[in-house]
């Protein structure tokens, strides 16, 4: 392999590394900080208890988002200084200020959150970690529109051998930045509530702290349900902002050879990528693609026939990625509704069947955010800025091939080295429960480094 | 051009303030295994940086992500023809960020060991190669116009491991004050003070010998014979180094400890006022060095920059501030009790 492919997979490997832990971040931060607010109003300890367990498990998945973030940053001068170079003057703008606004007070106020308990009122401290999660948040707008901007570029020209800024707000409210944002944190929402309802599940089970898990479970619900129903929402605005800007791309998710009016929708579809057409394709909807894509029934869908075959996007794999991740969250928004009814209906110890679900169903939300950044970064291929520059075109030219491989093989160690910790680690933590977390105000130890 | 120039002055405070607060706990991470014994001195340094070491690593996201808006260029042939030893800083650094996060996560005497030692190796690693790293930047990197001619090897050249060992007794002195002036009880603190007081010797010797090795090999001087005005840098420097020691000995921790902060921020000024206009200067052709006029983003670019820097900046300035206060607090009563044995 060149450098080129090399550093493809290095920048996949990492930045779907990164993604593991970025999404329980956005979601866990406004669940533990929801938690805490509970026990400021009501001074209800289990609240309390509460913000403290499940806050230890969102350090232990914030510690490495921090560390696994540092190296997305280098690596785009480390990797990808063509396009470091060409972009710099409009990319690393949205970059610098995420660190600027967001980076700066999400790990001030995490450190004041954790160190903190005694050191602050009871308000202040659960204002702290209110604000680590409008930071967390707010660093996904900044990144996302970082993103937004390679997939759509807008307020740029191309001068001096480089695309330059024109217009900061342009890049700054681009919608499709914004729509992939609402996207991609409410994915991390969903994450997150999966996250409490699965683990909780695990202890109902047991039997573990009936109490305190019926309620965390019960919090979970009604952000998953709100969550699922939302990400679903804002996905379908996004696809359509897709299919008008990135016709390419639109067409491979789809696996749309012709172009045509009028599009029928097909639930099974098999593509054949050699004969460009579908080995199955079968119970159509009529019309529901082009009404899902524009609006309108009778709207005309480019195939990809009609797009040059050096300028289409893997097929395959991107139509793939697209289909699961949608089946996943229709499957979400089902699991939800169950889960708050029956959380509601106080019948979850009961429902044994649906707690085992639960708990296996932890994974699938992250497996959706993934294939959503496989559709997004694959389905945007052969550009990595649309329409402008191409990533064969984008990659460092002081790179030997032997230095990309001595870094992927570093990272692909390394990186499997922190899972193997971080599983640990977490499943430690998570099926300890709550117990020996200190429960009052004043306690001698904070909470993420307990004193012996 | 002002902008630029701006943004020059910005680029540089921004890798000082890095160095500045970053370097405490880089230098507490290095002594963390001479210095601490016992399990609860350890947790006790642990706890003196816990807090705050997340918000300094954010100075060296913004320092780099400030680079990359400001000057692109700069950023994009720093890092990749760096690619090797910026590999080596990264892992360093998330190292020792998860032996940090995750000591104190589980119990045992070789989960306690391995991050022990991971913490100790990803501080000392980290500094050694940020300085390793300036050191080439002043001395220039071998480019021209076919790219870069240096390798992972050639960056260990004498004057540049020189810089690495400047920046290691410099935060590890650093580090020692901050313990100085945050280990609760006296007689760690005393411990603490004690041990600066030792490395400074060390220091001074490192500092002396980088400051006139530079005359031979970097152009660094060639401004300062053009503005004589500039020597007023490395005069703060050296007045600041000779005043730790000073206040270490008559036991005014605190004080030294910001001598130590003022001694960082004045070597980083001294070094890059030597560069204007290079960021990073060519050791090959001054044609090919990378100029704050060549490798700068647009004039737009950088005033919009420039608003958010001037409207931010300042605002994390005062809650840092305001955090550093609060986990000072504790160990006030500290130092109280100190002072008054010292009676």
């Amino acid at each position: 392999m060149d450098t080129l492919a090399l550093s493809r997979w290095q920048f996949a490997i990492t930045a779907m590394f990164h993604f593991i832990f970025v999404p329980l971040t956005l979601g866990l931060s406004i669940l533990v900080a929801w938690m805490e607010s509970r026990y400021v109003a009501t001074g209800e300890e289990t609240f309390l208890k509460m913000a403290k367990f499940w806050g230890k498990l969102f350090l232990i998945n914030f510690a490495l988002g921090v560390v696994t973030g540092i190296t997305m940053e280098f690596q785009f001068g480390m990797n990808w200084s063509a396009y470091s170079r060409y972009v710099g003057d409009i990319f690393g703008a949205p970059l610098a200020i995420e660190a600027t606004l967001a980076f700066f007070l999400e790990s001030t106020f995490i450190g004041l959150w954790v160190f903190g308990w005694d050191k602050v009122s009871k308000k202040t401290h659960a204002a702290a970690i209110w604000l680590v999660a409008l930071a967390t948040n707010l660093s996904a707008l900044w990144i996302l529109l970082a993103n937004g901007w390679m997939q759509h570029p807008a307020g740029y020209v191309l001068r001096n051998g480089r695309a330059e800024m024109t217009n900061f707000f342009a890049v700054a409210t681009n919608s499709y930045g914004w729509l992939k944002f609402l996207h991609t944190v409410l994915s991390g929402y969903v994450v997150a509530a999966f996250f409490v309802m699965g683990i909780s599940a695990w202890h109902l089970l047991k039997k573990n702290e009936v109490n305190f898990f019926r309620h965390s479970f019960r919090i979970g619900a009604s952000f998953g349900l709100a969550a699922s129903l939302l990400v679903v929402l804002a996905g379908d605005f996004h696809a359509r902002e897709v299919a008008e800007t990135q016709p390419s791309k639109f067409a491979a998710i789809e696996a749309n050879w012709k172009t045509q009016s009028n599009r029928a929708y097909s639930l099974v579809r098999i593509p054949d990528v050699k004969r460009e057409r579908n080995y199955i394709d079968t119970l159509k909807i009529p019309g529901l693609l082009s009404f899902l894509a524009f609006g309108s029934t009778k709207a005309r869908i480019t195939g990809l026939k009609d797009i040059r075959a050096d300028l289409r996007p893997p097929v395959m794999i991107t139509f793939l990625s697209f289909r699961t991740m949608i089946t996943l969250g229709f499957l979400f928004i089902i699991l939800a509704i169950f889960a708050f009814v029956y959380s509601r209906r106080r019948e979850l110890e009961t429902r044994r069947r649906f707690l085992y679900i639960m708990l296996y169903a932890i994974p699938l939300p992250y497996i959706a955010a993934q294939l959503g950044w496989i559709v997004a970064e694959v389905g945007r291929q052969p550009w990595i800025v649309y329409g402008v520059l191409k990533t064969k075109d984008a990659v460092s030219s002081a790179v030997s091939p032997a230095q990309a491989w001595t870094s992927l093989a570093a990272f692909t160690v390394g990186y499997g080295a922190l899972a193997v910790v971080d599983v640990y680690l977490l499943g430690k933590t998570a099926r300890k429960g709550p117990d020996d977390l200190v429960a009052g105000y004043g306690a001698a130890a904070p909470a993420g480094e307990e004193r012996p | 051009m002002i902008f630029r120039v701006i943004w020059f002055i910005l680029w540089t405070v921004l890798w000082a303030v890095y160095f500045m607060l970053d370097g405490f706990d880089l230098g507490a991470g290095m002594l963390y295994p001479f210095f601490a014994r016992d399990e609860n001195l350890k947790k006790d340094i642990l706890n003196t940086i816990g807090p705050v070491w997340d918000g300094n690593e954010v100075w060296l996201i913004t320092a780099g992500g400030a680079t990359f808006a400001a000057f692109p260029t700069t950023y994009a042939l720093m890092f990749s023809y760096l690619y090797s030893a910026m590999l080596l800083l990264l892992f360093s650094l998330i190292v020792r960020g998860v032996a940090l996060e995750f000591r104190g996560k589980a119990e045992g005497q070789n989960w306690g060991k391995t991050w022990d030692l991971a913490f100790f190796l990803g501080s000392f690693l980290a500094a050694l190669l940020l300085g390793v790293a300036f050191g080439n930047i002043f001395k220039g990197l071998p480019m021209d116009a076919h790219g870069y001619h240096g390798s992972l090897l050639g960056l260990l050249n004498p004057y540049g491991l020189l810089a690495g060992v400047l920046f290691v007794l410099l935060f590890a002195v650093h580090g020692a004050l901050w313990l100085s002036i945050r280990l609760p009880g006296i007689d760690k603190a005393k411990k603490a003070s004690a041990l600066a007081g030792r490395l400074w010797y060390p220091l001074l010797l490192a500092a002396a010998g980088f400051l006139v090795y530079t005359a031979f090999a970097t152009h660094l001087y060639a401004n300062y014979l053009g503005y004589p005005l500039l020597w007023v840098l490395p005069g703060i420097a050296a007045a600041a180094i000779l005043l730790i020691k000073f206040l270490t000995l008559t036991g005014r921790d605190m004080a030294a400890f910001l001598a130590s902060c003022v001694t960082i921020v004045a070597v980083v000024f001294t070094g890059v006022a030597g560069l204007y206009p290079d960021l990073i200067p060519s050791s090959l052709d001054p044609a090919y060095s990378l100029t704050l006029f060549n490798s700068s983003s647009s004039v737009y670019t950088l005033k919009i920059m420039t608003v958010v820097a001037v409207v931010f900046v300042p605002a994390v300035i005062i809650y840092q501030f305001w955090i550093y206060r609060i986990f000072g607090r504790t160990n006030t009563s500290g130092r109280a009790e100190k002072e008054k044995a010292a009676y």
